[in-house]
């Protein structure tokens, strides 16, 4: 039986961290409003970027960038974007969940996040570069990764190359989700595009789009900037998963707490009224025995 | 025949610019085009500098960051890291920005910093010289 000092001291502890899981719940959710809206002002341009991308790859006749050319896959590899820090949920067990399943002889992984790395090197798989992005991914980040993985594939060492992130849904679901990023074999216009879009092929699909200079130049630019703004998005997308788990997670545990501390406050106050009758009671027994 | 074309400008940070123009002059890899409608489709890289784009009787014009053009019969799509209209330009702000940036080049920097930096000149020098063009 505890005493009633016993349950004061637990009541103060949980106030302790349902104070604290509050507080964290309210950062993550003003970063997350940041996070969510930097993942959107980038859509337009994705979505351009992807239209000129379709556009000049119907035009161009005959044309192959090494790039855009598939292999029989041996070996591949996946970049597993993860967070740097903890208590978001189960955001990055569900993501390594899916990394387990990856074959671990013919998979190179490749990181972003520190607990992602901290996965790899646990469960001993092949890690072969390990990178870090801020609060707020910055493009250049995004461009080292891409860079990085871009001459893995150049140099034929890997055959593939696929992306492994906690896919934004929306604020309470984050699906981990493997995409694929190199090769970038055919190119299509993908999802989200407009009107325009599917008017243009057809108003001008009998003329022969002009390069300038040349189509391996304006290409060779436009492939590798597709890919790193790609990798830029993938890191905007995961900071927003990132924060939502950990705001959803957070409320949770303010919620719990406040439950216990009812439920502690109840029995507290049980124990003390009992002890107040057992009191009473000893007094008035006392009192008949004299009297 | 159409009379118009539409100018699109998109950075990854927003729409920059998004209306129906009679011309527009920008700078591609290869020199100054100018386009009217009817354009031939020409795809080429941009060359940081001023785009002017003319509606009705006025000029818009605005500086832009190095990025790429897509241009049909109909439509001039530009993808830039930056485009910023002329009025719109602090000059103090790009005149402050490019020191920094100078002075961030004259110390050892990795290939990427480096990367972010000379971008950083890039768009600070644009700003200035697109700045004193209107000035004119």
């Amino acid at each position: 039986m505890p005493s009633t000092r016993d349950i004061r001291r637990r009541i103060k502890s949980v106030k302790n961290t349902a104070q604290i899981t509050k507080a964290m719940q309210m950062v993550a959710a003003a970063k997350m409003r940041k996070a969510q809206s930097a993942a959107v002002v980038g859509r337009p341009y994705a979505q351009l970027l992807n239209e000129i991308m379709a556009e000049a790859a119907t035009r161009t006749v005959g044309f192959d960038h090494p790039l855009l050319t598939a292999r029989p896959v041996a070996k591949r590899a996946v970049i597993v974007v993860g967070t740097d820090r903890g208590l978001c949920g189960g955001l990055n067990s569900n993501l390594f969940r899916e990394a387990a399943k990856l074959d671990k002889d013919t998979t190179i992984f490749i990181t972003a996040g520190r607990k992602a790395a901290q996965f790899v090197a646990r469960t001993r798989r092949n890690l072969a570069a390990e990178f870090t992005y801020k609060d707020t991914p910055q493009f250049a980040e995004a461009r080292a990764i891409s860079k990085f993985v871009q001459d893995l594939f150049l140099k034929g060492e890997v055959d593939a190359v696929d992306i492994l992130y906690p896919k934004f849904v929306n604020t309470l679901v984050q699906q981990p989700s493997l995409t694929p990023f190199l090769p970038i074999g055919k190119l299509a216009v993908t999802t989200g595009t407009n009107a325009p879009a599917q008017e243009l092929p057809a108003a001008s699909s009998t003329d022969v789009f002009d390069f300038e200079p040349d189509e391996e130049t304006v290409l060779g630019e436009l492939l590798p900037h597709s890919l790193n703004f790609k990798m830029h998005q993938i890191l905007l997308e995961t900071k927003a998963s990132e924060q939502s788990a950990r705001m959803v997670a957070m409320k949770n545990a303010t919620d719990n707490a406040k439950q216990i501390i009812k439920d502690l406050t109840l029995e507290y106050n049980k124990l003390r009224q009992a002890n107040i009758t057992k009191e009473l009671l000893e007094i008035t027994t006392a009192q008949m025995a004299v009297g | 025949m159409a009379a118009t074309l539409k100018l699109e400008i998109v950075t990854p940070d927003a729409k920059a610019f998004s209306d129906d123009v009679e011309m527009v002059t920008l700078t591609g890899i290869d020199g100054e085009m100018g386009i009217y409608p009817q354009h031939m489709p020409v795809m080429t890289q941009l060359v940081a500098g001023e785009v002017i784009a003319r509606k009705g009787n006025a000029n818009i014009i605005l500086a832009v960051g190095d990025g790429f053009v897509q241009i049909t019969g109909e439509r001039v799509a530009i993808l830039t890291d930056m485009a910023v209209k002329a009025d719109e330009i602090d000059e103090a702000a790009a005149e402050q920005a490019l020191q920094k940036a100078q002075a961030r080049l004259g110390q050892k920097l990795s290939d990427e910093e480096a990367a972010t930096v000379q971008a950083a000149v890039v768009h600070a020098t644009t700003q200035l010289k697109v700045k004193r063009l209107i000035k004119k």
